[in-house]
């Protein structure tokens, strides 16, 4: 069902809105929000100065977007997807000209006092389009090769250009968030089963035909795979971190050495800890019941944006929500893997809690969305 | 764009099918990331806690304090001091720049230093101390504490610095101490890990480098929190090292500043040792520097005031100069001739002036010649003809072999720096190194100790000494080291047969005390300190035929640096040799006028243990002697030991 045929009077107007938001999810992200300033706290050794109160005033500008967003109805964000897709792509397009080189890496643009990451923005709009082309088109046509060519160029412009920044982990989430919302909008299994196979084939292949006659990449190609998928063959370059944050972890125990205890992070073996590692000093002064009470924090965000999507019969909205929970589900996922060993270090956030303002503010954006769709929902 | 509504229903159910499978693979993931906490958190929390243990606990060395280095009769050369110094710690100061303003206003501090350390605040990590200022007084550093407040990351520190009471007087002996280079640390194979600590003060030159091992001693160690960066949290425990083992020398510092102070600010050297058991009392090189600044780092005007000196005051040229000895070296070539039995001390040669020989001609210093000349004769009154005429006899070889055995063209092993190996030519040396045979010119240069021949003060005086004794004195600078003594360098028989020996002596003795003598201008008239000694005077430049013809000028109308070199060795007292002294006095012109004067005042100084008596001296010079003697009591070393008020 599209906005076109919404029976709009149920609709909500005004200041009445605020009562049908979907609150439970935004207590939960102000929850989560809070941990974050706690650990910020924390690991900037017991002051407000460092990180968290620039993080408190991000996340009330964040607040306050979320709001705004949500106060606007949905059908608008619907027609400016296109737009802002656009956007986006012209953005990072800027900082492939225009950006700053921080860590060998060009991914911000300097708007004023304000730096912007258009990876993330580009994140949320990849979204925003695909669900409005999906709900553009008929649900049979989804599946025609024609109409899956379409969104597989949308997907794969901003992964490469991401790519070239170069932000692997940002561009496998662009990558991965674009392909969930092709499945759930339908695509047939057929294309996924085909793309993992050949996936798997090509990985396979690469790794057999190491050390043979027709070995498809050079022996430092391997070598730098090898330490990438394994850091701990190199415990003071790539494996630092790891072994760092896994120890980190580990001391942690069941219940943690208690607020503002943890060594690790205090004395700053832990590399990045107010960002990408932040988690390993939640987990070492909070030990696992601070490490799953967060996770679980996060399962309600997700189980609560799923419950939602299914409750909405608008296509777009439902399709965006699941995209945004999705997002938001790689995030931690891949952060917390990254922390714990499991996968390798690619540079991402732990949402919400880790220090950064582009992320924050762009995420909150996306629950701006998540809340408009639940607001404006068709009944 | 209406659809059927029975078209929408199913894709709802599409849509929600697919999201059930996609969260249902969230929560398996999910669920896998609290199992692997689990894992991490709880079944191998153990060894990780242990982990985290060691990361955190980190041993730290704590330099041992420096040995101390003393003279002879206890005197401290080298010591350490407590010395205060300013340091700011970048993270804790926040705007530099305006904290060191502040601190300005304050206490005094050097430009250039500041300069330096402000550049160096930006190199390194921004919780590394940088000095500021060093050796700061008390009163300025209870001015800092008590402004503590409005200058924060400004922190008074105490620690050693190493300070060197006699300054110039010693700079050579010495040396003095500096901040571990990286060209130190590549010359090592296992740096000792103190090494590593920054600022940490190794010897650079002299004693203070050569016995580095010594004076070092041993670090001791701190347990102590840090984080990653190596920045300290806290302290846990600590385990204190051994201190350097102090070391006394053989000089004797009241000798060593005297002699310091009779050279002046001619380049010269001068030696004096005690020829029975090779103790050097005082090793002087002129002009000398206040190796203080070194310490402290040294400006950059005035190190470049030091090496653009064109007296060389960084050179140590009592033991790394070497110069041809000229006469000096002709007891070598004398003795060479006797011990081979080719001549006898009475046997004369006739000396015109000059000698043909292999079609060249060789002239003697004096034009007209000295008529006939006997071994004595020839020594006393330092015929040049006699010594040609000795070298076409005995040849190169045995000239040389003879030198060596008096200690010339060897390395005497001593903790100093750069010594000179010094020359001694042979046929198979010229052939290897200029690629031309030896010729008898050659020979004929070097049996007067010019051409080829070359030696430093400190062989000289060997030679001196073991002329005095018959034995091979070796020179010894380290008396004692914590306490233990050092086997002296008293030697065995030379088995120099005693007879010549004894004419070698009577001849040196002639020369400052016959009245025909080259040095007799230089002599001591109390009976039991006579001296016996050589003068020398070396060439430095070539005589032309022409230059002969028309009269040879004069060293005083000759720039300085073309000018003869003045040596003079001697030993004394005649009937019961004590020391032996070697003066080199560069470019100074006649041995018997620069240098023998220089030479009798330093061993009569040895001798009376002080100031000698004006009886000591010849009748007509004692007025000279007695204003010499005033001007040179009021000489005291340069030693720039800041503004430290304990020292």
């Amino acid at each position: 069902m599209s906005y076109l045929e919404y029976t709009v009077k149920h609709v909500p107007t005004g200041p009445r809105k605020v009562l049908y938001l979907n609150w439970p999810l935004a207590l939960l992200l102000a929850a989560v929000a809070c941990i974050g300033f706690l650990m910020l706290y924390s690991v900037a050794g017991g002051t407000m100065d460092r990180w968290a109160n620039r993080q408190m005033m991000i996340f009330s500008l964040g607040l306050v977007s979320m709001f705004v967003v949500a106060f606007v109805p949905i059908w608008f964000w619907r027609s400016v997807a296109g737009v802002a897709y656009i956007v986006s792509i012209l953005l990072l397009l800027g900082v492939e000209f225009a950006g700053e080189v921080r860590k060998g890496a060009q991914r911000w643009i300097e708007l004023g006092s304000f730096r912007l990451q258009p990876s993330e923005l580009m994140k949320v709009t990849l979204i925003m389009a695909l669900a409005a082309y999906y709900d553009w088109i008929s649900p049979k046509k989804a599946s025609r090769p024609l109409w899956v060519i379409l969104p597989v160029i949308m997907i794969l412009v901003p992964v490469y250009m991401v790519l070239r920044q170069p932000d692997l982990g940002t561009s496998i989430l662009l990558l991965a968030v674009g392909g969930g919302l092709m499945f759930l909008a339908g695509v047939h299994w057929g294309y996924f089963t085909a793309v993992i196979a050949s996936g798997t084939g090509l990985v396979l292949a690469v790794f057999q035909s190491r050390g043979t006659a027709w070995q498809l990449l050079q022996d430092y190609q391997y070598r730098r795979i090898d330490t990438f998928l394994d850091p701990s063959s190199d415990p003071l370059g790539a494996g630092y971190h790891i072994t760092q944050s896994t120890i980190a972890l580990g001391s942690g125990g069941w219940t943690g050495r208690g607020f503002m205890q943890g060594t690790q992070s205090r004395l700053n073996f832990l590399p990045e800890k107010q960002t990408d590692f932040i988690f390993t000093t939640l987990a070492e002064e909070f030990g696992f019941i601070g490490g799953v009470s967060l996770l679980l924090l996060y399962t309600l965000i997700i189980l609560f944006c799923v419950t939602s999507a299914i409750a909405n019969r608008d296509r777009f909205s439902s399709l965006l929500i699941l995209g945004i929970a999705l997002n938001f589900f790689l995030y931690f996922a891949v952060n917390m893997s990254m922390v714990m060993g499991l996968a390798p270090v690619v540079g991402v956030p732990l949402p919400l809690v880790s220090y950064g303002g582009s992320a924050m503010l762009v995420l909150m954006l996306a629950f701006g969305l998540v809340q408009s769709a639940h607001v404006h929902r068709p009944r | 764009m209406k659809r059927p509504r029975i078209d929408l229903e199913a894709q709802h159910r599409l849509i929600t099918r697919r999201a059930a499978i996609l969260g249902g693979l969230q929560l398996a993931f999910v669920a896998g990331l609290g199992a692997r906490m689990r894992y991490l958190q709880v079944d191998q929390a153990d060894q990780f806690r242990m982990l985290a243990e060691e990361n955190r606990i980190n041993i730290r060395l704590i330099p041992p304090a420096r040995g101390e280095v003393f003279d002879r009769n206890g005197t401290p050369l080298a010591r350490n001091v407590p010395s205060y110094r300013i340091v700011v710690v970048r993270e804790d100061a926040g705007d530099v720049a305006d904290v060191v303003a502040r601190l300005k206003t304050i206490v005094d501090l050097d430009e250039e230093q500041l300069e330096r350390a402000l550049s160096e605040v930006n190199r390194s990590a921004p919780f590394l101390p940088i000095t500021l200022a060093q050796d700061v007084s008390w009163d300025d550093l209870s001015r800092v504490s008590v402004n503590a407040p409005a200058l924060p990351g400004i922190t008074p520190e105490v620690g050693l610095s190493r300070v060197y009471p006699l300054g110039s007087d010693f700079a050579h002996v010495l040396g003095y101490v500096g901040p571990v280079s990286d060209y130190d640390l590549e010359k090592l194979e296992t740096p000792d890990q103190l090494l590593r600590i920054p600022r940490f003060q190794i010897g650079k030159v002299g004693v203070e480098a050569k016995s580095e091992d010594v004076l070092r001693g041993k670090a001791g160690a701190k347990r102590v929190e840090v984080n990653a960066t190596g920045r300290v949290m806290r302290e846990l425990d600590r385990r204190d090292g051994v201190a350097g083992a102090d070391v006394q020398l053989t000089i004797d510092a009241q000798l060593q500043n005297y002699v310091q102070a009779r050279l002046g600010e001619e380049s010269a050297s001068a030696i004096i040792m005690d020829c029975q058991n090779g103790d050097l009392l005082a090793i002087a090189s002129a002009p000398s520097f206040d190796p203080n600044l070194f310490v402290r780092g040294i400006s950059v005007a005035d190190y470049s005031a030091l090496t653009e000196n064109k007296y060389r005051p960084l050179a140590s040229k009592s033991v790394q100069g070497i110069y041809p000895p000229g006469s000096t070296f002709k007891m070598m070539t004398a003795l060479a001739a006797l011990e081979d039995g080719l001549i006898t001390p009475e046997e004369t040669v006739w000396c015109p002036g000059h000698l043909e020989v292999a079609g060249r001609r060789f002239h003697c210093w004096k034009r007209v010649g000295h008529g006939h000349m006997d071994l004595g004769q020839s020594l006393k009154q330092s015929c040049d003809v006699y010594y040609y005429d000795l070298a076409v006899k005995v040849g190169i070889e045995k000239i040389s072999a003879m030198a060596r055995r008096f200690g010339l063209g060897t390395r005497h092993d001593l903790p100093m720096s750069a010594i000179a190996e010094g020359l001694t030519p042979t046929k198979d040396w010229k052939y290897r190194v200029h690629g031309a045979d030896w010729r008898v010119g050659d020979t004929v240069n070097a049996s007067i100790g010019q051409g080829y021949m070359l030696a430093s003060p400190l062989q000289l005086t060997v030679m001196a000494a073991r002329l005095a004794t018959g034995r091979s004195v070796t020179p010894r600078l380290i008396k004692s080291v914590d306490g233990i003594e050092e086997p002296d360098g008293a030697g065995e028989d030379m088995g120099i047969a005693r007879r010549n020996l004894k004419k070698m002596q009577d001849a040196m003795y002639a020369v400052v005390n016959d009245r025909k003598g080259t040095a007799y201008s230089s002599r001591t008239i109390a009976d039991d300190m006579r001296m016996a000694g050589k003068t020398g005077t070396s060439q430095v430049r070539n005589i032309t035929a022409e230059e002969r013809r028309a009269g040879v000028v004069r060293n005083e109308d000759l720039p300085w640096e073309r000018r003869d070199h003045a040596l003079f060795v001697n030993f004394a007292p005649f009937d019961n040799p004590k020391y032996a002294v070697a003066v080199v006095v560069e470019h100074g012109g006649g041995g018997s006028k620069a240098a023998a004067p220089i030479a009798r005042d330093i061993t009569l100084q040895a001798l009376y243990g002080g100031e000698p008596p004006l009886e000591a001296y010849p009748t007509k010079d004692r007025d000279r002697i007695a204003l010499q003697q005033e001007e040179l009591r009021a000489v005291r070393p340069v030693a720039d030991i800041g503004g430290n008020d304990q020292v």
